[in-house]
């Protein structure tokens, strides 16, 4: 029937075989995989079919058996979803289904980040950083507030309802239809379970809290570099210049509490230098923080409270928040949501609004364990030699076998670092992380009892189940309540308890319990009419636990908050919005008169003066367009490198640099300082002088260098970013406008800052805006997907759409309408 | 006229398979091979009409998505392959691939003759 030229047939049927094998694989070109290409470049398959058409109609009537009654969504000009649900659990179901909708990658992707297993779908490059959230006990401690939050219905009906929503639109997912990045890597989403909401929480308590498992580490190094003397002067407890939460003079009742510390603290803890430790390879950002304040009516110009709050965040795209409404019988908030969790983050309600900023205490302390032998089956606890239990975590590793830890389990916690996870410095030493994130938590139930609460009691009852991580909430009713409480588990500290790696061979050394609720800082309606936050320690010296090592806690925002807040009257919507992009540099204001005082401009040339000159009559503004603020972080920067950088590089061990405010203190104090030596030279000994004049030399260098480049003037400078999750240049946004940056309220560093800034006027309707540098899609191919971000790095705001379900049905604002019903 | 027949019908049965997108994306190879044997032409002819059916159909499907989407998505991706962000390139490449997968199975199918 058929002739057939047999050899030319076979061979270009292989070569056509051959040909769709190599556009099937992906290959690895320059250190990185492609997509499989055939399947990516295919229109009915592959990434054009993500190309989101810019008249895109959202509208549309789903059927999902999940639901009890009808649920109503518009979705606005912005792509905000209103949902107005008939009862609380649909309303879940639907976040549940629409943060899937327009966020699934990144849902995922940061649930994979939290537990440890990026190694599946990008390879064994990842895998360091796996095994570090895997030891630190991520996956534990998410299983641990999970069995705990199960155990409350209402909880676990919301969580349960929200995975049923996103597995809902998982599953209606056709293969083409899945989400730009999946493609790219080649993988494909997997159901959404119930624990991820919690795995995304421990990233986030991570996030805030974590940065102590490197800086415990590093902190131990560096007092046994230095001796606990000198370390006392390089990380001091407190600054001069704080200006706490709670302001100074404030009366402390007597502590439930009194934690006593060892009698051996002495010689084996504090002025102990044998022991040695290194770090973490994933680091949160030491800025993670954030501002919030509430003004009361009596110094706004309505009469009305107003409630500022922005985050301080990695910059991403997708963004972290989503924003939403969610209106039902129960309630009716707005606000911030966190993709991968229900409820709203921080936002507001038809009563209140509230706002969070990190605490910045220290939650996280390392135990050093002994064990009888390498079998990690028995350690030494109290005189006795006490069975460890253990727990294996399994990490797949894309294209190679699965990587297996085994964790001993202490009455500490897990053992983090052991004889199988180890480098040079902890080798020998095995670590046991004690951390509050580890312990059953209460998840997002306090996020849960705000999102409902009509006055100052609710909001304090919500707040009162809140353990990790730390947080200042702020509050502010209609009714002109305003508030600020800090609340967590904090543990009950004695001086230096847990800033370095503790004997962990019986109780001394543990925690002596956790503050109680009424003992959190906290201040209520004061007469000053405001109460505000930005990471700073929350009280002075006065209040009877220790709060952690002054490092911990960024100073200068507080400083300039508190000074502004308290000269203002007659305060507008407009004066919060300027006061949130404000770009002055209250440290370089301390800082500026320091510099010049010790720089020897009579022996600069007529080039460096110009610099000189340009510093001088900067007016401290970190603007767009300033060159002041380049020069000033040039030098000063330098300068830190001067005094500190000769002690960092002797020691082959890292430690965390002193930070500015111990610099700059010192020099006010005007203290013959003994770090100002240059311990690389023996000729001669260095003074402050030197080593601004040598600091200076050494700044003007690379500032010729940048005005060359044409790089001089701030923004860009500094050239903040917001980076895509997989740091792919081509899907982020690169060389923003602003201005702002560490020490200023408006604190957009590099890519890192304001991650969702709102002002919310508790007028009788309410007047709230809000603006984050991202946009409501997560897709890279819609028109949604960045488009908030040059509104953000202007500083404008969208006025947000808060209204009733009929008011929504009519609005001209709601642009599309979905409708879900279950038959 | 039997070259113009192959490549409408290569395009159209490619888009057909198209459709059912939980087969893999290369099936239509398949399909270019089965028009490349009901039609038989010699192999230089069977590869062009071939490429021709689906660099066409790649190409208009790619621009009727890129059109609606104003670039937006077609602009990032020509910088991660890397094509210096031009979409046009982009399309081009996507028209090429697939053409040339069809071509060479199609090449293949004329090595198929129906006996007579």
């Amino acid at each position: 029937m058929f002739a057939m030229r047999i050899v030319p047939f076979l061979i270009s049927g292989l070569c056509t075989a051959g040909l769709i094998l190599v556009l099937n694989t992906q290959l690895t070109v320059g250190g990185s995989k492609t997509p499989r290409l055939g399947y990516f470049l295919s229109p009915q398959l592959g990434f054009w079919q993500n190309a989101e058409s810019t008249n895109t109609d959202f509208s549309g009537e789903l059927k999902l058996n999940g639901l009890k009654g009808k649920v109503d969504v518009f979705m606005d000009d912005r792509l905000v979803p209103h949902i107005y649900a008939e009862n609380d659990l649909d309303a879940y179901y639907v976040q549940g289904y629409i943060h899937a909708k327009f966020r699934l990658w990144q849902m995922e992707f940061q649930t994979h980040v939290a537990a440890g297993r990026l190694s599946e779908i990008v390879g064994e490059e990842r895998l360091a950083t796996d095994r570090f959230f895997r030891r630190l006990g991520m996956v534990y401690g998410a299983e641990q507030t999970m069995a705990n939050m199960d155990t409350d219905p209402e909880m676990k009906a919301t969580v349960d309802a929200y995975a049923d929503g996103v597995n809902a639109y998982i599953q209606s997912l056709k293969p083409e239809q899945i989400p730009f990045e999946y493609k790219l890597l080649d993988y494909k989403p997997e159901a959404w379970t119930p624990l991820k909401t919690y795995l995304f929480l421990m990233y986030m308590s991570y996030d805030l809290t974590g940065g102590a498992a490197a800086t415990d580490l590093k902190m131990t190094n560096a007092k046994n570099y230095f001796g606990y003397e000198d370390f006392n002067k390089l990380y001091p407890n407190v600054h001069d210049s704080l200006n706490p939460i709670i302001p100074s003079g404030t009366l402390f009742a007597d502590p439930a509490i009194i934690p006593v510390a060892p009698l051996n603290s002495d010689s084996v803890y504090l002025k102990y230098t044998i022991s040695s430790t290194a770090m973490a390879p994933v680091v949160p950002d030491k800025d993670n923080g954030s501002n919030n304040w509430a003004v009361s009516g009596s110094k706004t110009k309505s009469g009305r409270p107003i409630l500022c709050n922005d985050p301080h965040l990695g910059l991403n795209l997708p963004s972290l928040w989503f924003e939403v409404q969610i209106n039902t019988p129960s309630h009716n908030t707005y606000g911030a949501s966190f993709p991968g969790s229900p409820a709203v983050i921080i936002g507001f309600n038809d009563n209140i609004a509230w706002g969070v900023t990190n605490a910045g205490r220290d939650v996280l302390d390392y135990y050093d364990i002994q064990f009888k032998d390498s079998t990690l089956t028995e350690y030494m606890y109290n005189g006795e030699w006490t069975q460890a239990e253990h727990r294996k975590e399994v990490i797949k590793v894309k294209g190679k076998p699965a990587s297996i830890e085994n964790m001993a389990l202490t009455v500490f916690g897990p053992v983090m670092y052991d004889n199988a996870y180890k480098n040079s410095s902890t080798d020998g030493k095995y670590l046991a992380v004690h951390w509050t994130a580890n312990m059953p938590g209460t998840g997002l139930q306090t996020f849960y009892k705000l999102n409902r609460s009509k006055n100052y009691d609710e909001y304090i009852n919500a707040t009162s189940l809140w353990s990790c991580p730390g947080q200042n909430f702020v509050f502010a009713s209609k009714t002109n309540d305003i508030a600020i409480k800090q609340q967590g588990a904090f543990i009950a500290r004695w001086e230096r308890q847990g800033d370095f790696v503790m004997p962990g061979t019986d109780d001394s050394y543990a925690w002596q319990g956790i503050i109680p609720l009424e003992e959190n800082p906290m201040m209520k309606n004061p007469g000053r009419g405001f109460v505000s936050s930005a990471n700073q320690m929350s009280t002075d010296s006065t209040y009877p636990y220790y709060l952690g090592a002054a490092n911990n806690f960024p100073l200068y925002r507080g400083i300039i908050i508190n000074r502004k807040l308290s000269e203002m009257n007659n305060i507008t919507v407009e004066d919060m919005q300027h006061l949130q992009m404000d770009n002055y540099n209250v440290f370089a204001e301390m800082a500026r008169p320091v510099l010049l005082k010790y720089l020897a401009i009579n022996t600069l040339n007529a080039d460096e003066k110009k610099y000189v000159d340009l510093l001088a009559n900067w007016n401290l503004r970190s603007d767009v367009n300033e060159k002041g603020p380049t020069i000033f972080k040039c030098i000063w920067d330098s300068l830190e490198n001067e005094v500190w950088g000769d002690e960092i590089s002797k020691s082959k061990l890292p430690f965390p640099r002193p930070d500015a405010p111990t610099l700059l203190e010192s020099l006010l104090r005007n203290a013959s300082f003994i770090f100002e030596d240059n311990i690389n030279t023996t000729d001669k000994k260095e003074t402050i002088h030197d080593d601004v004049l040598a600091a200076f030399k050494k700044a003007y260098t690379y500032l010729v260098k940048l005005e060359k480049e044409d790089r001089l003037e701030w923004a860009r400078f500094k050239s903040t970013k917001v980076n895509h999750l997989l740091k792919l240049p081509a899907l982020s946004r690169l060389q923003l406008p602003i201005g702002g940056g560490e020490h200023i309220i408006n604190a957009a560093k590099e890519t890192h800052g304001p991650s969702w800034r709102m002002i919310v006027h508790l007028t009788d309707e309410i007047e709230a805006y809000g603006v984050y540098p991202g946009g409501q899609s997560g897709n890279p191919g819609s028109k949604f997907y960045d488009s908030f971000v040059d509104a953000w790095a202007a500083g404008k705001y969208y006025r947000i759409v808060f209204i009733g379900k009929e008011a929504a049905a009519k609005s001209e604002k709601m642009k599309w309408h979905l409708t879900f019903t279950n038959s | 006229m039997k070259f113009f027949v192959s490549i409408v019908l290569t395009a159209f049965l490619a888009f057909v398979a198209g459709i059912y997108s939980t087969i893999p994306w290369w099936s239509f190879a398949v399909t270019s091979l089965i028009v490349a044997i009901a039609i038989h032409q010699k192999p230089g002819k069977a590869f062009l009409s071939g490429f021709l059916g689906l660099f066409l159909l790649w190409v208009g499907l790619s621009l009727f998505k890129d059109a609606a989407n104003e670039h937006i998505l077609s602009a990032k991706v020509a910088k991660i392959l890397p094509l210096g962000g031009s979409y046009i390139a982009l399309i081009l490449v996507t028209g090429i691939i697939g053409g040339l997968v069809s071509g060479l199975s199609s090449v293949t199918g004329s090595y198929v003759k129906k006996s007579k």
